[in-house]
């Protein structure tokens, strides 16, 4: 498989297989109850992996946007958690920051500190290109996290979701729930518009779509990941459209306030979808008391598992469940659809 | 609806004026003239998009389910305006609106906050608006501060501790009592309680205004500080009052959100600031001060809002939608400056 400059759709789909391997997912099963506690610790279980063991000690720096939301928040967590799994990593965090230059600046620190590894999850990819290739050439392996950057020579291994297959199997579950109606309609709510992933995820969203000619969308509108704009469009987007009969929101967070609106219009005649996979989506999927039936993820544990990936990178081994010798220089982790059947599995991971 | 404007403009050295306003149709009362016809060009304006809308998507949008949206969404953002208004018509700006709203939208959903139930909650989304008003207003007023320095301060202080507050994370609402306020069951007569909210809060305010002392001397102020200082108001203890009045309006809305959306979240009021002063400009508002009406305020919130339900029902993209509201605005603005001018020549 030739390299691709932005792995985020043509990047090897490990996601399956690395659950079963024990690696990602179900390695960072949460221990507490899902009680209504706000703290989450989603990544101590204690699972072993094929190289579970202790071995060379390693530093690894990660470097990240201000946690402002809860996905973000998420991701710090896992990584946290992850780093104090292992008795021989060191985790060095910065501070995160949504200004370019503030996250160089962090970054350089963290080179000048002579990690072993730098996890980098940057603000914006493509601005930060240059301090990957920077860390590279002094030898320090970057494992690049979900925002790639515009060279591949600017990390050692990207791993991150994939937006287009978030669109996909949303679409997909929709389509099969819909098949056998005529003349069916959808209504999507997207993220920011002005986002690349949010184009990815319509765009998946469309193409799955295509499989089912009696499905029409009908309707779109794009929202800012926000609750309170969530209910906005929502409430718009229903007195728009008074019959559909599917809706597909981009992201759980926004979805707190679609489902508000939904509640505040007195609507349950369709089937609803969510994305990122939240726990309050998730524990609304659970109840089964709502319109929401399912949610696509773009699962928060790729933090934990770059962590994985930097430590293996660091100590010069592979990854478990696989015949490679080598980390892999992409991972594109696959946006499994939650339900009420699978939810329990899940839900350990769901982020508020 | 109309709205007088009050003779005290800036260098007038009466100050607090004598005599009530003027009233519409008085041909000899030329400032509130020219307030009516400026009011009057903003209904025509609002007229010309309910025409588009009603003629796009007769159906959806002449519903009486769509002027409760309508009217809802517009009830959180047209409070703030409110308190905008007043702190503009006394020669202030107020930069932390929006992130006073979401400081304390998360402040009054935290798990402790929640456990004291609907008053609770209510309580607190006021007290942290007031809270964050009166320290702006000691700020600018006896700290001599410039407003826009003192509110951006607020801003970032205010939209920092938020974060801290949720830690990124969004607080669902738990408590029935304020969650039932938002649905269908709980409208009076057909009327969204927070509509009715929204009515009073404007209703008050353009009792403030125009009825009272409290306005006069708000005018006064805004219009030539010094000549207010010398008529007798002390000016500072006004200024500090009108930003607690802003923060209060922040804290009532903080509130409306909440039942709004059933969360509290640190990325609450998003840009509030820009909106609501927007709104009261186009409305009509002088942004130096000195001149302020209420009426034009809930106009230009309204008009907002309908732009933006046109363009949701027309289904329309974001980037469409924003290119038009820029537009729209600065039509907006030009037709009620021709309609002055051509007012003013008769």
């Amino acid at each position: 498989m030739p390299q691709s400059p932005v792995p985020s759709r043509r990047g090897i789909l490990l996601g399956t297989a690395a659950v079963s391997a024990g690696a990602v997912l179900t390695a960072c099963t949460s221990n507490e109850p899902a009680g209504k506690k706000p703290a989450n610790s989603p990544a101590n279980d204690p699972a072993p992996a094929a190289d579970d063991r202790p071995g060379k000690a390693v530093t690894i720096g990660f470097a990240g946007p201000q946690a402002d939301h809860g996905w973000l928040n998420a991701i710090n967590d896992n990584a946290r958690a992850r780093a104090k799994k292992y008795s021989d990593v060191t985790l060095e965090i910065t501070e995160g920051s949504n200004d370019t230059a503030a996250q160089i600046g962090q970054i350089q620190t963290l080179i000048n500190k002579k990690v072993d590894v730098l996890v980098i999850l940057p603000a914006d990819g493509k601005a930060l290109t240059q301090i990957g290739l920077q860390a590279m050439r002094a030898g320090i392996p970057v494992i690049n996290l979900d925002r790639v950057f515009a060279s591949p020579q600017a990390y050692r291994c990207w791993i991150g979701g994939d937006n287009y297959g978030m669109g996909l199997n949303a679409g997909r579950y929709i389509g099969e729930h819909l098949k056998n109606k005529t003349g069916a309609k959808v209504i999507e709510l997207a993220g920011v518009d002005s986002l690349e992933l949010t184009r990815q995820r319509t765009k998946g969203f469309d193409d799955a779509l295509k499989n089912y000619p009696n499905i029409t969308k009908v309707a779109r509108q794009a929202a800012d990941f926000t609750v309170e704009s969530g209910q906005a469009k929502t409430a718009q987007l229903l007195q728009a459209q008074s019959d559909f009969d599917a809706f597909w929101n981009h992201d759980d967070d926004q979805g707190v306030g679609a489902l508000r609106a939904i509640a505040q219009a007195g609507r349950d005649d369709f089937l609803m979808v969510g994305g990122a996979g939240a726990k309050s989506a998730m524990d609304a999927i659970k109840a089964d008391d709502s319109v929401l039936k399912a949610t696509v993820l773009y699962p928060p544990t790729m933090s934990a598992s770059a962590i994985d990936i930097a430590r293996a990178v660091a100590q010069g081994k592979g990854v478990g469940g696989l015949a490679e010798l080598e980390i892999p220089a992409t991972i594109t982790l696959y946006s499994a659809v939650v339900t009420k059947d699978n939810v329990d599995q899940y839900l350990p991971t769901g982020f508020s | 609806m109309t709205q007088p404007a009050t003779p005290a403009r800036r260098n007038d050295p009466a100050g607090p004026p004598k005599t009530s306003p003027p009233r519409r149709g008085d041909p000899r009362a030329a400032p509130g003239a020219r307030a009516d016809v400026r009011t009057l060009s903003l209904l025509g304006v609002l007229a010309a998009l309910i025409a588009v809308g009603g003629l796009t998507r007769p159906e959806e949008f002449l519903a009486t389910s769509n002027l409760q949206l309508v009217l809802t969404q517009a009830s959180v953002i047209g409070v703030v305006t409110v308190g905008m208004t007043f702190v503009i018509t006394s020669g202030g700006i107020d930069l932390s609106v929006g992130a006073i709203v979401a400081l304390s939208s998360v402040w009054a959903t935290t798990v402790a906050t929640q456990e004291y139930g609907f008053t609770g909650i209510l309580f607190t989304a006021v007290a942290v608006g007031v809270g964050c008003g009166l320290v702006n207003g000691v700020l600018i007023a006896y700290g001599g501060m410039v407003p826009f320095i003192a509110t951006i301060a607020m801003l970032a202080s205010a939209r920092g501790l938020a974060l801290q507050i949720t830690d990124g994370k969004t607080q669902i609402v738990t408590v029935d009592s304020v969650l039932d306020l938002g649905v269908k069951d709980a409208n009076i007569l057909g009327v969204p309680p927070l509509v009715l909210v929204f009515a009073v809060v404007v209703a008050l305010g353009w009792l403030l205004l125009n009825r009272t002392t409290f306005g006069r001397r708000t005018l006064a102020v805004g219009g030539n500080p010094e000549a207010a200082r010398l008529a007798g108001i002390d000016v500072r203890r006004q200024r500090l009052y009108l930003y607690l009045l802003s923060g209060l309006c922040c804290g009532i809305a903080a509130f409306m959100l909440i039942v709004l959306s059933g969360s509290g979240q640190n990325t609450n009021g998003n840009l509030y600031e820009l909106d609501a002063i927007a709104a009261a400009i186009i409305g009509g508002t002088l942004l130096s001060g000195g001149r302020g009406t209420i009426a034009g305020s809930l106009l230009g919130v309204l008009i907002f809002t309908t732009i933006t339900n046109i363009f949701a029902l027309n289904n329309l993209e974001s980037a469409v939608q924003q290119i038009a509201k820029g537009a729209i605005i600065v039509a907006a603005v030009l037709v009620q400056h021709r309609t002055l001018r051509e007012g003013r020549g008769t």
